[in-house]
Protein backbone atom coordinates (compact mmCIF):
# COMPACT_ATOMS: atom_id res chain seq x y z
CA UNK A 1 0.00 0.00 0.00
CA UNK A 2 1.30 3.41 -1.19
CA UNK A 3 1.52 5.89 1.91
CA UNK A 4 0.39 8.46 -0.98
CA UNK A 5 -2.43 6.91 -0.77
CA UNK A 6 -4.80 9.49 1.88
CA UNK A 7 -5.48 8.36 5.24
CA UNK A 8 -9.11 8.65 4.23
CA UNK A 9 -10.76 9.93 1.72
CA UNK A 10 -14.85 10.33 1.32
CA UNK A 11 -16.44 11.25 -1.78
CA UNK A 12 -19.83 12.64 -2.24
CA UNK A 13 -21.18 11.01 0.81
CA UNK A 14 -25.06 11.06 1.52
CA UNK A 15 -26.71 9.42 4.54
CA UNK A 16 -30.48 9.93 5.38
CA UNK A 17 -31.94 8.68 8.48
CA UNK A 18 -36.01 8.92 7.51
CA UNK A 19 -37.11 12.22 5.92
CA UNK A 20 -34.12 13.57 7.38
CA UNK A 21 -31.19 14.19 5.85
CA UNK A 22 -27.71 13.98 7.61
CA UNK A 23 -25.17 13.56 5.19
CA UNK A 24 -25.73 16.05 1.78
CA UNK A 25 -22.72 15.27 -0.36
CA UNK A 26 -19.99 15.30 1.59
CA UNK A 27 -16.64 14.87 0.98
CA UNK A 28 -13.04 15.23 2.52
CA UNK A 29 -9.65 13.91 2.45
CA UNK A 30 -7.33 13.21 5.59
CA UNK A 31 -3.61 12.96 4.69
CA UNK A 32 -1.43 10.48 6.60
CA UNK A 33 0.48 10.85 9.84
CA UNK A 34 -2.13 14.37 10.01
CA UNK A 35 -4.22 15.75 12.82
CA UNK A 36 -7.53 16.46 10.98
CA UNK A 37 -10.45 18.30 12.60
CA UNK A 38 -14.38 18.04 11.15
CA UNK A 39 -15.30 21.07 13.02
CA UNK A 40 -19.19 21.86 13.09
CA UNK A 41 -22.29 22.00 15.30
CA UNK A 42 -24.34 19.69 16.58
CA UNK A 43 -25.87 17.84 14.22
CA UNK A 44 -24.08 18.71 11.60
CA UNK A 45 -22.88 15.17 10.16
CA UNK A 46 -19.82 14.93 12.08
CA UNK A 47 -20.63 11.60 13.61
CA UNK A 48 -22.78 9.96 10.69
CA UNK A 49 -19.39 10.82 8.92
CA UNK A 50 -17.01 9.04 11.11
CA UNK A 51 -19.38 5.84 11.52
CA UNK A 52 -19.19 5.39 8.29
CA UNK A 53 -15.60 5.24 7.65
CA UNK A 54 -15.49 2.91 10.92
CA UNK A 55 -17.94 0.23 9.20
CA UNK A 56 -21.10 0.91 11.31
CA UNK A 57 -22.99 2.43 8.50
CA UNK A 58 -23.20 1.79 4.71
CA UNK A 59 -23.05 5.11 2.47
CA UNK A 60 -26.72 5.08 0.71
CA UNK A 61 -24.61 7.47 -1.83
CA UNK A 62 -20.96 8.10 -2.40
CA UNK A 63 -17.47 6.35 -2.11
CA UNK A 64 -15.62 6.17 1.25
CA UNK A 65 -12.13 4.67 1.86
CA UNK A 66 -10.10 4.30 4.63
CA UNK A 67 -6.53 3.16 4.33
CA UNK A 68 -7.15 2.12 0.75
CA UNK A 69 -9.97 -0.02 1.93
CA UNK A 70 -13.65 -0.32 2.14
CA UNK A 71 -14.87 -0.49 5.45
CA UNK A 72 -17.99 -2.62 4.51
CA UNK A 73 -16.39 -5.17 1.76
CA UNK A 74 -12.89 -5.23 3.48
CA UNK A 75 -14.11 -4.91 7.06
CA UNK A 76 -12.16 -7.98 8.36
CA UNK A 77 -8.50 -6.55 7.01
CA UNK A 78 -9.30 -2.95 8.00
CA UNK A 79 -10.59 -3.30 11.91
CA UNK A 80 -7.40 -4.48 13.14
CA UNK A 81 -5.27 -1.41 11.53
CA UNK A 82 -7.92 1.60 13.01
CA UNK A 83 -8.83 2.76 16.47
CA UNK A 84 -11.98 3.67 17.59
CA UNK A 85 -13.55 6.29 20.43
CA UNK A 86 -17.30 6.15 20.74
CA UNK A 87 -18.74 9.59 21.81
CA UNK A 88 -19.91 7.96 24.80
CA UNK A 89 -20.18 4.72 26.31
CA UNK A 90 -18.30 1.37 25.19
CA UNK A 91 -18.16 -0.63 28.24
CA UNK A 92 -20.00 -2.70 30.54
CA UNK A 93 -21.52 -1.03 33.66
CA UNK A 94 -19.73 -3.23 35.98
CA UNK A 95 -16.01 -3.85 34.23
CA UNK A 96 -13.46 -2.04 36.06
CA UNK A 97 -11.42 0.52 33.87
CA UNK A 98 -8.08 -1.56 33.68
CA UNK A 99 -9.97 -4.68 33.21
CA UNK A 100 -11.82 -3.22 30.25
CA UNK A 101 -8.61 -1.88 28.66
CA UNK A 102 -6.65 -5.43 29.67
CA UNK A 103 -9.49 -7.00 27.44
CA UNK A 104 -9.86 -4.50 24.47
CA UNK A 105 -5.63 -5.11 24.58
CA UNK A 106 -6.26 -8.72 24.12
CA UNK A 107 -7.88 -8.75 20.93
CA UNK A 108 -4.70 -7.12 19.48
CA UNK A 109 -1.89 -8.65 18.27
CA UNK A 110 1.05 -6.30 19.73
CA UNK A 111 -1.01 -3.97 22.51
CA UNK A 112 0.58 -0.87 24.65
CA UNK A 113 1.23 -1.42 27.89
CA UNK A 114 -1.88 -0.94 29.36
CA UNK A 115 -0.53 0.30 32.91
CA UNK A 116 1.86 2.40 30.70
CA UNK A 117 -1.53 4.25 29.03
CA UNK A 118 -3.76 4.13 31.77
CA UNK A 119 -1.04 6.22 33.71
CA UNK A 120 -0.45 8.14 30.69
CA UNK A 121 -4.34 9.44 30.45
CA UNK A 122 -4.08 9.85 34.66
CA UNK A 123 -6.16 6.67 34.61
CA UNK A 124 -3.82 5.17 37.45
CA UNK A 125 -6.06 5.89 39.77
CA UNK A 126 -9.28 4.21 39.04
CA UNK A 127 -7.99 1.63 37.21
CA UNK A 128 -10.45 -0.97 39.97
CA UNK A 129 -12.82 1.44 39.82
CA UNK A 130 -15.88 0.01 37.95
CA UNK A 131 -16.97 1.87 34.40
CA UNK A 132 -20.58 2.97 36.24
CA UNK A 133 -18.63 4.80 38.81
CA UNK A 134 -16.36 6.61 36.43
CA UNK A 135 -16.64 10.62 35.83
CA UNK A 136 -17.67 11.20 32.30
CA UNK A 137 -14.00 13.21 31.86
CA UNK A 138 -12.28 9.35 33.06
CA UNK A 139 -14.99 7.73 30.91
CA UNK A 140 -13.88 9.85 27.70
CA UNK A 141 -9.98 9.33 29.10
CA UNK A 142 -10.79 5.64 29.28
CA UNK A 143 -12.58 5.86 25.67
CA UNK A 144 -8.86 7.50 24.31
CA UNK A 145 -7.23 4.55 25.89
CA UNK A 146 -9.34 1.66 24.29
CA UNK A 147 -8.94 3.85 21.20
CA UNK A 148 -4.99 3.42 21.12
CA UNK A 149 -4.20 0.16 22.82
CA UNK A 150 -4.03 -1.43 19.70
CA UNK A 151 -1.24 0.42 17.89
CA UNK A 152 -3.43 1.46 15.12
CA UNK A 153 -2.24 3.30 12.09
CA UNK A 154 -5.21 5.01 12.45
CA UNK A 155 -7.64 6.66 15.35
CA UNK A 156 -10.86 8.61 14.82
CA UNK A 157 -12.01 10.15 17.85
CA UNK A 158 -15.69 11.78 18.61
CA UNK A 159 -15.87 14.73 20.47
CA UNK A 160 -12.61 13.56 22.82
CA UNK A 161 -12.23 15.97 25.04
CA UNK A 162 -16.32 16.67 25.78
CA UNK A 163 -16.77 16.63 29.89
CA UNK A 164 -12.65 16.73 30.58
CA UNK A 165 -12.22 19.53 32.94
CA UNK A 166 -8.85 22.14 31.40
CA UNK A 167 -6.35 19.37 32.75
CA UNK A 168 -7.49 16.68 31.53
CA UNK A 169 -8.06 18.56 28.29
CA UNK A 170 -4.64 19.82 27.83
CA UNK A 171 -3.27 16.42 28.69
CA UNK A 172 -5.49 15.02 25.70
CA UNK A 173 -4.09 17.09 23.25
CA UNK A 174 -0.45 16.51 24.19
CA UNK A 175 -1.45 12.54 23.95
CA UNK A 176 -2.45 13.76 20.25
CA UNK A 177 0.17 15.64 18.87
CA UNK A 178 2.26 12.95 20.52
CA UNK A 179 0.90 9.65 18.56
CA UNK A 180 0.77 12.18 15.32
CA UNK A 181 4.66 12.28 16.13
CA UNK A 182 4.78 9.08 16.20
CA UNK A 183 3.27 8.40 12.70
CA UNK A 184 -0.35 8.05 13.75
CA UNK A 185 -3.12 9.32 11.53
CA UNK A 186 -6.13 11.35 14.00
CA UNK A 187 -9.23 11.80 12.54
CA UNK A 188 -11.35 13.68 15.81
CA UNK A 189 -14.65 15.73 15.30
CA UNK A 190 -15.42 18.78 17.69
CA UNK A 191 -17.16 21.32 17.79
CA UNK A 192 -15.10 23.28 20.26
CA UNK A 193 -13.10 25.77 17.51
CA UNK A 194 -10.01 26.63 19.77
CA UNK A 195 -9.51 22.62 20.05
CA UNK A 196 -9.57 22.22 16.32
CA UNK A 197 -7.80 25.36 15.90
CA UNK A 198 -4.98 24.26 18.59
CA UNK A 199 -4.21 20.78 17.73
CA UNK A 200 -5.15 19.90 13.79
CA UNK A 201 -3.01 20.08 10.82
CA UNK A 202 -6.19 20.52 8.73
CA UNK A 203 -9.74 21.58 9.56
CA UNK A 204 -12.80 20.33 7.83
CA UNK A 205 -15.88 22.70 8.92
CA UNK A 206 -19.25 20.75 8.25
CA UNK A 207 -22.59 22.47 8.59
CA UNK A 208 -25.59 20.72 7.52
CA UNK A 209 -24.42 17.70 5.71
CA UNK A 210 -21.26 19.27 3.50
CA UNK A 211 -17.95 20.58 3.88
CA UNK A 212 -18.41 24.42 3.61
CA UNK A 213 -14.54 24.84 3.79
CA UNK A 214 -11.58 23.49 3.89
CA UNK A 215 -7.68 24.43 5.04
CA UNK A 216 -4.99 24.60 7.98
CA UNK A 217 -6.25 27.05 10.80
CA UNK A 218 -3.73 29.88 9.27
CA UNK A 219 -5.35 29.68 5.99
CA UNK A 220 -9.10 29.30 7.01
CA UNK A 221 -8.52 32.60 9.67
CA UNK A 222 -6.10 34.85 7.37
CA UNK A 223 -7.12 37.57 5.26
CA UNK A 224 -10.56 37.72 6.57
CA UNK A 225 -13.12 40.50 5.11
CA UNK A 226 -14.56 40.86 8.27
CA UNK A 227 -13.04 40.85 12.04
CA UNK A 228 -14.00 41.11 15.92
CA UNK A 229 -13.57 44.60 17.58
CA UNK A 230 -13.66 44.84 21.31
CA UNK A 231 -14.42 48.12 22.79
CA UNK A 232 -13.95 48.67 26.33
CA UNK A 233 -14.78 52.12 27.55
CA UNK A 234 -14.21 54.44 30.90
CA UNK A 235 -18.06 54.85 31.71
CA UNK A 236 -21.35 52.59 31.28
CA UNK A 237 -23.05 53.38 27.36
CA UNK A 238 -25.85 55.70 27.34
CA UNK A 239 -28.98 53.80 26.80
CA UNK A 240 -29.82 52.80 23.11
CA UNK A 241 -25.84 52.44 22.25
CA UNK A 242 -25.72 49.35 20.51
CA UNK A 243 -28.33 50.56 18.11
CA UNK A 244 -26.84 53.78 17.39
CA UNK A 245 -23.49 52.35 17.02
CA UNK A 246 -24.53 49.84 14.49
CA UNK A 247 -26.53 52.94 12.59
CA UNK A 248 -22.94 54.96 12.48
CA UNK A 249 -21.07 51.37 11.64
CA UNK A 250 -23.79 50.62 8.48
CA UNK A 251 -25.70 47.34 7.45
CA UNK A 252 -22.31 45.22 7.16
CA UNK A 253 -21.83 45.19 11.41
CA UNK A 254 -23.39 43.50 14.38
CA UNK A 255 -22.90 45.26 17.45
CA UNK A 256 -23.42 42.99 20.75
CA UNK A 257 -22.73 44.63 24.70
CA UNK A 258 -21.64 42.25 27.05
CA UNK A 259 -21.19 44.73 29.90
CA UNK A 260 -22.00 48.40 30.62
CA UNK A 261 -19.22 49.46 29.71
CA UNK A 262 -17.96 46.64 26.77
CA UNK A 263 -18.86 45.64 23.40
CA UNK A 264 -18.11 43.10 20.49
CA UNK A 265 -18.46 44.56 17.38
CA UNK A 266 -17.92 42.16 14.14
CA UNK A 267 -17.75 44.17 10.96
CA UNK A 268 -15.33 45.13 7.95
CA UNK A 269 -11.79 44.76 9.50
CA UNK A 270 -10.23 48.72 7.78
CA UNK A 271 -9.45 51.54 9.31
CA UNK A 272 -12.29 53.27 8.61
CA UNK A 273 -14.46 51.33 10.88
CA UNK A 274 -12.05 51.56 13.83
CA UNK A 275 -12.32 55.83 13.07
CA UNK A 276 -15.90 55.33 12.82
CA UNK A 277 -16.27 53.55 16.40
CA UNK A 278 -13.68 56.33 17.72
CA UNK A 279 -16.27 59.17 16.06
CA UNK A 280 -19.25 57.27 17.59
CA UNK A 281 -17.25 57.49 21.16
CA UNK A 282 -16.45 60.93 21.14
CA UNK A 283 -19.89 61.67 20.13
CA UNK A 284 -21.27 59.83 22.45
CA UNK A 285 -18.77 61.91 26.03
CA UNK A 286 -17.23 58.26 26.29
CA UNK A 287 -13.37 57.13 26.36
CA UNK A 288 -12.00 54.01 24.96
CA UNK A 289 -10.02 52.43 27.08
CA UNK A 290 -9.58 49.54 24.87
CA UNK A 291 -10.33 49.51 21.00
CA UNK A 292 -8.94 46.24 19.84
CA UNK A 293 -9.16 44.57 16.63
CA UNK A 294 -9.05 40.67 17.05
CA UNK A 295 -7.29 38.41 15.08
CA UNK A 296 -9.96 36.64 12.82
CA UNK A 297 -11.21 33.22 14.70
CA UNK A 298 -12.82 30.04 13.30
CA UNK A 299 -15.76 31.23 14.68
CA UNK A 300 -15.90 34.63 12.37
CA UNK A 301 -15.51 31.73 9.34
CA UNK A 302 -18.11 29.75 10.68
CA UNK A 303 -20.49 33.37 10.69
CA UNK A 304 -19.49 34.65 7.67
CA UNK A 305 -19.97 31.10 5.62
CA UNK A 306 -22.99 30.28 7.19
CA UNK A 307 -24.76 33.67 9.03
CA UNK A 308 -25.13 31.74 12.17
CA UNK A 309 -23.07 31.44 15.41
CA UNK A 310 -21.22 27.82 15.89
CA UNK A 311 -21.47 28.03 19.49
CA UNK A 312 -23.74 25.11 19.87
CA UNK B 1 15.51 -0.24 15.28
CA UNK B 2 14.04 3.01 17.81
CA UNK B 3 10.23 3.02 17.94
CA UNK B 4 8.59 5.38 19.71
CA UNK B 5 5.53 4.66 22.38
CA UNK B 6 2.35 4.68 19.84
CA UNK B 7 4.47 3.79 16.48
CA UNK B 8 1.71 1.73 14.60
CA UNK B 9 1.96 -2.36 15.16
CA UNK B 10 -1.61 -2.91 14.40
CA UNK B 11 -2.90 -6.16 13.83
CA UNK B 12 -5.74 -8.43 15.46
CA UNK B 13 -4.81 -11.00 17.90
CA UNK B 14 -5.49 -14.97 17.29
CA UNK B 15 -9.17 -15.62 16.55
CA UNK B 16 -9.04 -18.67 19.38
CA UNK B 17 -7.50 -16.11 21.43
CA UNK B 18 -9.72 -12.96 21.26
CA UNK B 19 -12.75 -16.07 21.47
CA UNK B 20 -11.52 -17.42 24.78
CA UNK B 21 -10.78 -13.39 26.25
CA UNK B 22 -14.05 -12.65 25.65
CA UNK B 23 -15.77 -15.51 27.19
CA UNK B 24 -13.35 -15.13 30.46
CA UNK B 25 -14.65 -11.33 30.14
CA UNK B 26 -18.39 -12.41 29.83
CA UNK B 27 -18.39 -15.50 32.21
CA UNK B 28 -16.45 -12.62 34.74
CA UNK B 29 -19.16 -10.11 34.73
CA UNK B 30 -21.95 -12.97 35.05
CA UNK B 31 -20.62 -13.65 37.88
CA UNK B 32 -19.65 -10.30 39.44
CA UNK B 33 -22.98 -9.47 38.79
CA UNK B 34 -25.06 -9.90 41.92
CA UNK B 35 -28.94 -10.01 40.13
CA UNK B 36 -27.42 -12.22 37.49
CA UNK B 37 -25.94 -14.78 41.20
CA UNK B 38 -29.39 -14.58 42.48
CA UNK B 39 -31.02 -15.96 39.28
CA UNK B 40 -28.24 -18.40 39.13
CA UNK B 41 -27.22 -20.11 42.42
CA UNK B 42 -29.59 -18.73 45.00
CA UNK B 43 -32.90 -18.99 43.55
CA UNK B 44 -32.26 -22.53 42.65
CA UNK B 45 -31.14 -23.34 45.57
CA UNK B 46 -33.91 -21.78 47.68
CA UNK B 47 -36.24 -23.80 45.25
CA UNK B 48 -34.33 -27.02 46.28
CA UNK B 49 -34.31 -26.62 49.50
CA UNK B 50 -37.11 -25.45 50.57
CA UNK B 51 -39.35 -28.04 48.21
CA UNK B 52 -37.80 -30.89 49.53
CA UNK B 53 -38.23 -29.04 52.94
CA UNK B 54 -42.02 -28.24 52.19
CA UNK B 55 -42.52 -31.73 50.88
CA UNK B 56 -41.08 -34.02 53.85
CA UNK B 57 -43.33 -31.53 55.88
CA UNK B 58 -46.55 -32.67 54.10
CA UNK B 59 -45.13 -35.81 53.56
CA UNK B 60 -46.24 -36.11 50.01
CA UNK B 61 -44.23 -37.72 46.95
CA UNK B 62 -43.96 -37.27 43.04
CA UNK B 63 -44.94 -40.13 40.50
CA UNK B 64 -43.68 -42.74 43.49
CA UNK B 65 -40.59 -41.06 43.90
CA UNK B 66 -39.39 -38.91 46.98
CA UNK B 67 -38.97 -35.57 46.50
CA UNK B 68 -35.43 -34.52 46.34
CA UNK B 69 -35.06 -37.33 43.40
CA UNK B 70 -37.48 -35.57 41.38
CA UNK B 71 -36.89 -31.77 42.37
CA UNK B 72 -33.20 -32.14 42.02
CA UNK B 73 -33.22 -32.79 38.43
CA UNK B 74 -35.64 -29.89 37.88
CA UNK B 75 -34.16 -27.34 39.67
CA UNK B 76 -31.40 -28.43 37.12
CA UNK B 77 -33.35 -27.52 34.66
CA UNK B 78 -34.03 -24.21 35.74
CA UNK B 79 -30.47 -23.48 36.64
CA UNK B 80 -30.14 -24.14 32.40
CA UNK B 81 -32.87 -21.83 31.84
CA UNK B 82 -32.32 -18.95 34.12
CA UNK B 83 -28.76 -18.25 33.06
CA UNK B 84 -29.32 -19.24 29.23
CA UNK B 85 -32.23 -17.05 28.55
CA UNK B 86 -33.00 -14.82 31.39
CA UNK B 87 -29.00 -13.64 32.25
CA UNK B 88 -28.29 -13.61 28.55
CA UNK B 89 -31.12 -11.79 27.43
CA UNK B 90 -30.89 -8.95 30.61
CA UNK B 91 -26.77 -8.93 29.73
CA UNK B 92 -27.26 -8.45 25.93
CA UNK B 93 -29.68 -6.61 26.46
CA UNK B 94 -27.29 -3.91 28.21
CA UNK B 95 -24.29 -4.80 26.22
CA UNK B 96 -26.50 -2.99 23.30
CA UNK B 97 -28.04 -0.17 25.35
CA UNK B 98 -24.13 0.67 27.23
CA UNK B 99 -22.74 -0.08 23.07
CA UNK B 100 -20.64 -2.36 24.24
CA UNK B 101 -21.40 -4.81 21.23
CA UNK B 102 -20.69 -1.30 19.25
CA UNK B 103 -17.47 -0.88 20.24
CA UNK B 104 -16.47 -4.24 19.81
CA UNK B 105 -17.74 -4.40 16.15
CA UNK B 106 -15.07 -1.77 15.98
CA UNK B 107 -12.34 -4.25 17.38
CA UNK B 108 -10.64 -7.22 15.65
CA UNK B 109 -13.30 -9.57 17.21
CA UNK B 110 -15.36 -10.47 14.66
CA UNK B 111 -19.53 -10.87 15.62
CA UNK B 112 -18.97 -14.74 14.74
CA UNK B 113 -16.10 -14.75 17.36
CA UNK B 114 -18.49 -12.50 19.99
CA UNK B 115 -21.12 -15.07 20.03
CA UNK B 116 -18.49 -17.83 19.86
CA UNK B 117 -17.83 -16.31 23.09
CA UNK B 118 -20.61 -15.54 24.41
CA UNK B 119 -21.88 -19.14 23.93
CA UNK B 120 -18.42 -20.46 25.87
CA UNK B 121 -19.05 -18.20 28.55
CA UNK B 122 -22.56 -19.49 29.11
CA UNK B 123 -21.46 -22.72 29.06
CA UNK B 124 -19.01 -21.85 31.57
CA UNK B 125 -21.39 -20.66 33.79
CA UNK B 126 -24.05 -23.48 33.71
CA UNK B 127 -21.27 -26.22 34.37
CA UNK B 128 -20.99 -23.93 37.73
CA UNK B 129 -24.13 -23.67 38.34
CA UNK B 130 -24.83 -28.06 38.17
CA UNK B 131 -21.33 -28.51 40.20
CA UNK B 132 -23.16 -26.15 42.58
CA UNK B 133 -26.47 -27.39 42.98
CA UNK B 134 -25.57 -30.84 42.31
CA UNK B 135 -23.73 -30.77 45.66
CA UNK B 136 -26.88 -29.00 47.18
CA UNK B 137 -29.10 -32.09 46.17
CA UNK B 138 -26.50 -34.82 47.40
CA UNK B 139 -26.25 -33.04 50.64
CA UNK B 140 -30.59 -33.05 50.64
CA UNK B 141 -30.31 -36.77 49.89
CA UNK B 142 -31.03 -37.11 46.30
CA UNK B 143 -29.97 -40.44 44.82
CA UNK B 144 -30.19 -40.12 41.03
CA UNK B 145 -30.79 -43.46 39.16
CA UNK B 146 -27.64 -45.29 39.25
CA UNK B 147 -29.45 -47.95 36.26
CA UNK B 148 -27.19 -46.58 33.30
CA UNK B 149 -24.68 -43.78 34.43
CA UNK B 150 -23.51 -43.51 30.75
CA UNK B 151 -26.73 -43.50 29.29
CA UNK B 152 -27.79 -40.75 32.36
CA UNK B 153 -24.62 -38.63 31.23
CA UNK B 154 -25.46 -38.63 27.56
CA UNK B 155 -29.01 -38.07 28.02
CA UNK B 156 -28.00 -35.18 30.90
CA UNK B 157 -25.76 -33.63 28.20
CA UNK B 158 -27.96 -33.55 25.44
CA UNK B 159 -30.82 -32.12 27.41
CA UNK B 160 -28.54 -29.30 28.96
CA UNK B 161 -26.31 -28.68 25.49
CA UNK B 162 -29.97 -28.36 23.76
CA UNK B 163 -31.79 -26.46 26.51
CA UNK B 164 -28.93 -24.27 26.73
CA UNK B 165 -29.36 -23.29 22.94
CA UNK B 166 -32.55 -23.43 22.75
CA UNK B 167 -33.13 -20.65 25.37
CA UNK B 168 -30.11 -18.79 24.53
CA UNK B 169 -31.33 -18.00 21.20
CA UNK B 170 -34.55 -17.13 22.41
CA UNK B 171 -33.10 -14.41 24.97
CA UNK B 172 -31.18 -13.33 22.23
CA UNK B 173 -34.60 -12.43 20.12
CA UNK B 174 -36.17 -10.74 23.05
CA UNK B 175 -32.69 -8.60 23.90
CA UNK B 176 -32.25 -8.08 20.02
CA UNK B 177 -35.91 -6.34 19.09
CA UNK B 178 -36.61 -4.93 22.63
CA UNK B 179 -34.91 -2.19 24.83
CA UNK B 180 -32.75 -2.64 27.89
CA UNK B 181 -35.35 -1.99 30.14
CA UNK B 182 -38.12 -3.75 28.31
CA UNK B 183 -35.66 -7.35 28.32
CA UNK B 184 -35.07 -7.21 32.19
CA UNK B 185 -38.63 -6.64 32.37
CA UNK B 186 -39.75 -9.44 29.86
CA UNK B 187 -36.81 -11.97 30.69
CA UNK B 188 -37.72 -11.88 34.26
CA UNK B 189 -41.44 -12.16 33.51
CA UNK B 190 -40.88 -14.96 31.60
CA UNK B 191 -38.59 -17.42 33.74
CA UNK B 192 -41.22 -16.58 36.68
CA UNK B 193 -43.70 -17.64 34.75
CA UNK B 194 -42.16 -20.49 33.63
CA UNK B 195 -40.83 -21.26 36.43
CA UNK B 196 -43.99 -20.99 38.37
CA UNK B 197 -46.21 -23.42 35.45
CA UNK B 198 -43.82 -24.39 32.87
CA UNK B 199 -42.87 -27.39 33.88
CA UNK B 200 -39.68 -27.42 34.50
CA UNK B 201 -39.31 -27.87 38.50
CA UNK B 202 -42.31 -29.89 38.73
CA UNK B 203 -43.22 -32.81 36.16
CA UNK B 204 -45.34 -31.60 33.14
CA UNK B 205 -48.03 -34.61 34.85
CA UNK B 206 -48.41 -32.81 37.80
CA UNK B 207 -50.27 -30.07 35.45
CA UNK B 208 -53.37 -32.01 34.67
CA UNK B 209 -55.29 -30.70 31.77
CA UNK B 210 -52.61 -28.41 30.49
CA UNK B 211 -49.28 -31.07 31.05
CA UNK B 212 -49.87 -32.10 27.13
CA UNK B 213 -49.45 -28.20 26.13
CA UNK B 214 -46.68 -27.52 28.48
CA UNK B 215 -44.59 -30.49 27.21
CA UNK B 216 -44.51 -28.23 24.06
CA UNK B 217 -42.59 -25.16 25.65
CA UNK B 218 -38.75 -25.29 26.17
CA UNK B 219 -39.07 -25.46 29.61
CA UNK B 220 -41.40 -28.47 30.24
CA UNK B 221 -38.92 -30.58 27.42
CA UNK B 222 -35.82 -28.99 29.45
CA UNK B 223 -37.29 -30.22 32.51
CA UNK B 224 -38.62 -33.77 31.49
CA UNK B 225 -35.78 -34.28 29.79
CA UNK B 226 -33.34 -34.04 32.51
CA UNK B 227 -35.41 -36.05 34.82
CA UNK B 228 -35.94 -38.81 32.04
CA UNK B 229 -31.77 -38.43 32.24
CA UNK B 230 -31.71 -38.96 36.25
CA UNK B 231 -34.51 -40.41 37.27
CA UNK B 232 -35.08 -43.05 34.41
CA UNK B 233 -31.67 -43.19 32.58
CA UNK B 234 -33.79 -42.61 29.74
CA UNK B 235 -33.11 -40.80 26.77
CA UNK B 236 -36.26 -38.38 26.09
CA UNK B 237 -36.11 -38.41 22.67
CA UNK B 238 -39.63 -36.41 21.90
CA UNK B 239 -38.20 -33.66 24.39
CA UNK B 240 -34.67 -32.79 22.84
CA UNK B 241 -36.50 -32.79 19.69
CA UNK B 242 -39.11 -30.22 21.29
CA UNK B 243 -35.60 -28.16 21.99
CA UNK B 244 -34.00 -28.16 19.35
CA UNK B 245 -37.25 -27.21 17.46
CA UNK B 246 -37.05 -24.38 19.74
CA UNK B 247 -33.40 -23.36 19.20
CA UNK B 248 -33.98 -23.26 15.49
CA UNK B 249 -37.05 -20.82 15.61
CA UNK B 250 -34.81 -18.72 18.50
CA UNK B 251 -31.79 -18.84 15.80
CA UNK B 252 -33.55 -17.73 12.60
CA UNK B 253 -35.76 -14.83 14.49
CA UNK B 254 -32.50 -13.66 15.94
CA UNK B 255 -30.78 -13.99 13.22
CA UNK B 256 -33.31 -11.78 11.31
CA UNK B 257 -34.31 -9.49 13.87
CA UNK B 258 -31.18 -8.61 16.02
CA UNK B 259 -29.92 -5.14 15.93
CA UNK B 260 -26.14 -4.53 17.04
CA UNK B 261 -27.06 -1.12 18.46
Amino acid sequence: MSTATPAVSVDGLVMRYGDKLAVDGLSLEVARGSITAVLGPNGAGKTTTLETCEGYRVPQQGTVRVLGLDPQRDRAALLPRIGVMLQSGGAWSGVRALEMLEHMASLHAHPLDTTMLSERLGLGDCGRTPYRRLSGGQQQRLGLAIALVGRPELVFVDEPTAGMDPQARRTTWELLEEIRGDGVTVVLTTHHMDEAEHLADRIHIVDRGRVITSGTPGELTRDGRTATIRLVVNRPFPDGAPESLRAELGPDTEVRQLDEVSMLIHGPADSMTLGRVSRWCEEHDVLPQTLNLGQRTLEDVFLELTGRELAS
Amino acid sequence: MTTSTFTPAPGGARLSRMVLAQSRMEARLMLRNGEQLLLAIVIPVIVLVGGVAAADRIGIDLDGHRAVDILAPGVLALAVMSTAFTSVAIATGFERRYGVIKLLGSSPLPRSGLLLGKVLALLNVVALQLVVLVAVGLALGWEPTLAHPPRSLVALTLAVCLGTAAFAALGLFVAGVLRAEATLALANLVYLLLMAGGGVVLPTSTYGAASSLIAWLPSGALGEAVRAALVDASIDGRSLLVLAGWAVVGAVLTARTFRWE
